[in-house]
């Protein structure tokens, strides 16, 4: 056929919204897609560990006391209070509400910033340098992958707020807060598999 | 009714690009992106070629001092890294960005800068590997650099990160491209496309996307982790320190057996496509085949260690290998039984891309059997590392998934530019191409049988391999020249072919209802889809609906299984954005293979770059402390 084909118009799409919330949004859908990327690449990376630590005749090799746990409990402590303001952000993004989601994310920016604090310590605590040996190694890898997730998300939720505060807000930027904050929980449901096998493990065998 | 001129007028307007190269590089039209993305796909395609070219020459008598050790180290490395990471892979998501968005009547892709963004950071792991190459730092220790002789202690220099940084670039490349075709599949079907009116082309973009998604980050995290050993001291794959070398291979092949089947379904998905155009009857057993692609697409992930059987792993772990590999040649099957009886049954028309089909078909089958034989552990214990590998690989990606890519550019080229290619040229190359590989690499077989491993660059004229190395290199000499009757017909029509009309092969799917080259805007109305074959059906005039911006770019959002109307989504304008981005993580990539402190410095022009990119364009607010003041 050299010509392309006729139309018969059988109905007008122009009364449908001119956005959506939850998973009735493109861009949910992306954000599920990254965050499955980052799943199965913590998934892989608890996979190495658990391999490594397979392989070898102790765990922790000897030298290494398993990571402290006072940091690593205050982080995961306020990791998961964290939750609550950020179910609130949720629940403004979902209501629309202007003033709620540029509160909640200044101060999901707050909560974000001193959780770092916890976690810088944790890092110090860990009674293993990557550098020691292939424990090391895999220990730093699955805390510097979660930490880089936290930090991401951080710098995430600050530009968001900067940008709510001076704009006015339409629907998909709503959606966007949405997005942010399930992403938060992302970050904070990834870390307890993490931290179960970084403690449980070295105690459990050692 | 005839679609009003003054519509189609402000639709080119409205998804025009700039003129020149500002637009050039802020385009976000995905036609044009997967184009420079097959055109560079294919340029490479003939680079490596012209590798493999020189090392069948090497090999076309004993003793030959065309190449030293070193050289031909260098070009089988360069080659199948080029061939698997910027060639194979790359192309079928092109493909899939070029193509998805005509085959639901959808004006763009999901996220049209991701997909832009996606482009120019593959450009940035083809320029990696091959400047790389020009200024004498070539991986050189094949496409899978096994430690510990990639580690920090037996190579030392930059060969091995070059490779392990370019796998960084183009696997976020295609993790990118995944996620927007596995998007725009899911929520930008027209009204009427279920799920089961889905395509199969549609389908095996999805499960491939999908497994893309669940596949590509266990290669990022093992060449993260083998450029950590060589740059910041970890020990994940030294022995001597605590780490264990086998855990390379089980992350590599955890990714790199599925990544076989990412660049074979999406091949099914062409085959489906032609099968059915030129057989001109409705795809036989089209459920079948979905099921089957998804059966593969399962049983892809629990392979990977029939790459591993040398390693002295278990013997139940072997025998549980072998038996999942033997089961993915059961969904094979059945595929390519449902194409038969489709072309059995049916108007057979040979074309040029059903010609490709049919060479399909008879070169990958042989291809499945040596393969059920490698997937053996105790035959593939005296097989691996031989020449019967060589050609088996070979028959499985070149047959499985070059030959069904051929006939896809040869179906879908007039769509693509308007034009016919010449047949006469096409049945040319067909001939040579399909005849010079098979004359190339069956010999392999039997060189593997009798003992010639893989990977050597010499061999001593008593061994008696002379006579099928030469009857292999011309095989590949025709090949190529079949290649380039190939390239030669398709530059020559892109000026010179007959003009193709709409829909020069009475296609089944809606690409085919609007003109070609299709416009910036793909089709003028959004289509309603009521059957498999949307363009078969009794009427002559293709059921759509108005209502979709055409003053603004607009696109509509449908539900995931029903497609059911949601909501009409604003798309993305054109942007510099994406290619800033891309060169600020190519700063970062390329700065990390010489210090770990580029991760970090780097770290800010890329937040720098995602904020432009993602930054809405709204009005500053009127009341309150951050007020505009005028």
């Amino acid at each position: 056929m050299k010509e392309p084909r006729p139309v018969e118009i059988v109905g007008d799409l122009s009364g449908l919204p001119e956005s959506a919330a939850g998973s009735n949004h493109l861009v949910w859908w992306g954000n599920i897609g990254f965050m499955t990327i980052e799943g199965t690449g913590f998934a892989l990376a608890v996979a190495a560990y658990l391999y490594l630590a397979t392989q070898m005749p102790a765990w922790p090799p000897a030298g290494h006391a398993p990571p402290d746990l006072f940091w690593s409990a205050i982080f995961t402590v306020g990791l998961l209070l964290s939750a609550v303001p950020n179910v609130w952000v949720l629940r403004c993004a979902q209501a629309k509400d202007a003033r709620g989601v540029r509160i909640g994310t200044s101060l999901m920016s707050i909560v974000g910033a001193v959780l770092l604090v916890p976690r810088a310590f944790e890092f110090m605590h860990l009674n293993a340098n990557w550098y020691d040996d292939g424990y090391g190694s895999v220990l730093w890898l699955l805390m510097v992958l979660h930490t880089s997730h936290v930090v991401t998300d951080l710098g995430d939720t600050v530009v968001q707020a900067v940008w709510l505060w001076t704009h006015e807000i339409g629907d998909d930027q709503f959606a966007d807060v949405e997005d942010n904050a399930n992403y938060w929980t992302f970050v904070v449901l990834t870390w307890l598999p993490i931290a179960a096998v970084i403690h449980g493990l070295p105690r459990l065998l050692g | 009714m005839r679609t009003d001129p003054l519509r189609l007028e402000q639709l080119t307007r409205t998804w025009s690009d700039a003129p020149g190269l500002w637009g050039f590089l802020t385009t976000v039209d995905h036609k044009r992106i997967a184009a420079r993305y097959i055109v560079t796909a294919l340029l490479l395609m003939f680079l490596a070629g012209m590798l493999a070219l020189d090392m069948r020459w090497q090999l076309s008598t004993a003793e030959n001092t065309r190449m030293g050790p070193q050289l031909f180290n260098e070009s089988f490395s360069l080659h199948g890294s080029t061939m698997l990471f910027l060639v194979s892979v790359p192309v079928m998501e092109a493909m899939a960005l070029w193509l998805v968005p005509l085959m639901l009547g959808t004006r763009n892709m999901a996220f049209p800068r991701l997909g832009a963004f996606s482009f120019w950071l593959y450009l940035g792991g083809v320029l990696t590997l091959w400047v790389g190459h020009a200024l004498d730092v070539t991986p050189d220790l094949g496409w899978f650099e096994y430690p510990p002789l990639s580690g920090p202690a037996y190579s030392p220099g930059h060969r091995a990160d070059i490779w392990a940084q370019m796998i960084t670039f183009t696997e976020v490349a295609a993790l990118a491209a995944s996620v927007n075709v596995a998007v725009t599949i899911l929520k930008m079907r027209p009204p009427g496309m279920t799920l089961a009116r889905m395509p199969v082309f549609l389908w095996a973009m999805l499960i491939a996307s999908l497994m893309t998604i669940l596949s590509m980050p266990a290669i990022m995290l093992v060449t993260s982790m083998l450029i950590a050993d060589r740059l910041v001291s970890t020990h994940f794959f030294s022995p001597a320190g605590g780490g264990d070398v086998l855990l390379f291979q089980h992350l590599f092949w955890f990714f790199g057996h599925p990544e076989v089947y990412i660049i074979f379904i999406p091949a099914t998905g062409f085959v489906s496509q032609i099968v059915e155009t030129f057989s001109r009857r409705k795809l036989f057993g089209h459920l079948v085949v979905v099921l089957a692609i998804m059966a593969i697409g399962t049983l892809a992930f629990g392979l990977w260690v029939h790459h591993m059987f040398a390693v002295g792993l278990p013997r139940l772990g072997n025998n549980f290998y072998t038996a999942a590999s033997m089961a993915i040649a059961l969904p094979a099957g059945l595929q390519i039984f449902c194409w038969i009886a489709t072309m059995w049954s049916g108007r057979l028309w040979l074309a040029t891309p059903m010609l490709w089909v049919i060479g399909f078909v008879a070169t990958f089958v042989i291809g499945g059997l040596s393969g059920i034989m490698t997937a053996s552990a105790a035959l593939d214990l005296q097989l691996t590392d031989s020449y019967f590998i060589v050609a088996h690989f070979h028959y499985v990606l070149v047959g499985g998934a070059m030959f069904p890519l051929f006939g896809a550019f040869c179906y879908w080229y007039p769509k693509a530019t308007g034009r016919l290619m010449s047949e006469r040229w096409g049945r040319w190359a067909f001939g040579l191409i399909v005849g010079g590989f098979n004359l190339g690499f069956f010999p392999m077989h039997i060189l593997g049988l009798l003992g010639m491993p893989r990977r050597v660059y010499t061999y001593p004229a008593s061994m008696g391999w002379e006579t099928l190395n030469q009857v292999a290199t011309a095989g590949s000499v025709i090949s190529v020249i079949g290649g380039l009757v190939f390239v030669a017909n398709a530059l020559w029509s892109f000026w010179r072919g007959a003009p193709a009309g709409a829909d020069p092969w009475n296609g089944s799917t809606l690409e085919w209802a609007g003109l070609s080259p299709s416009p910036p805007y793909n089709l003028g109305y959004t289509p309603e889809v009521d059957s498999l074959t949307p363009l078969w059906t009794e009427r002559s005039e293709l059921r759509a609906f108005d209502g979709i911006a055409v003053d603004r770019r607009e696109v509509l959002v449908t539900s995931v299984t029903n497609a059911t109307p949601l909501y009409r989504q604003k798309s993305a304008a054109p942007s510099i954005w994406p290619l800033l981005s891309a060169l600020a993580v190519t700063a970062m990539f390329i700065g990390s293979i010489f210090t770990p402190w580029a991760v970090a410095v780097g770290a800010i022009p890329i937040a720098v770059a995602l904020t432009g990119w993602f930054w809405p364009q709204r009005d500053r607010v009127k009341t309150g402390p951050f007020r505009a003041t005028a």
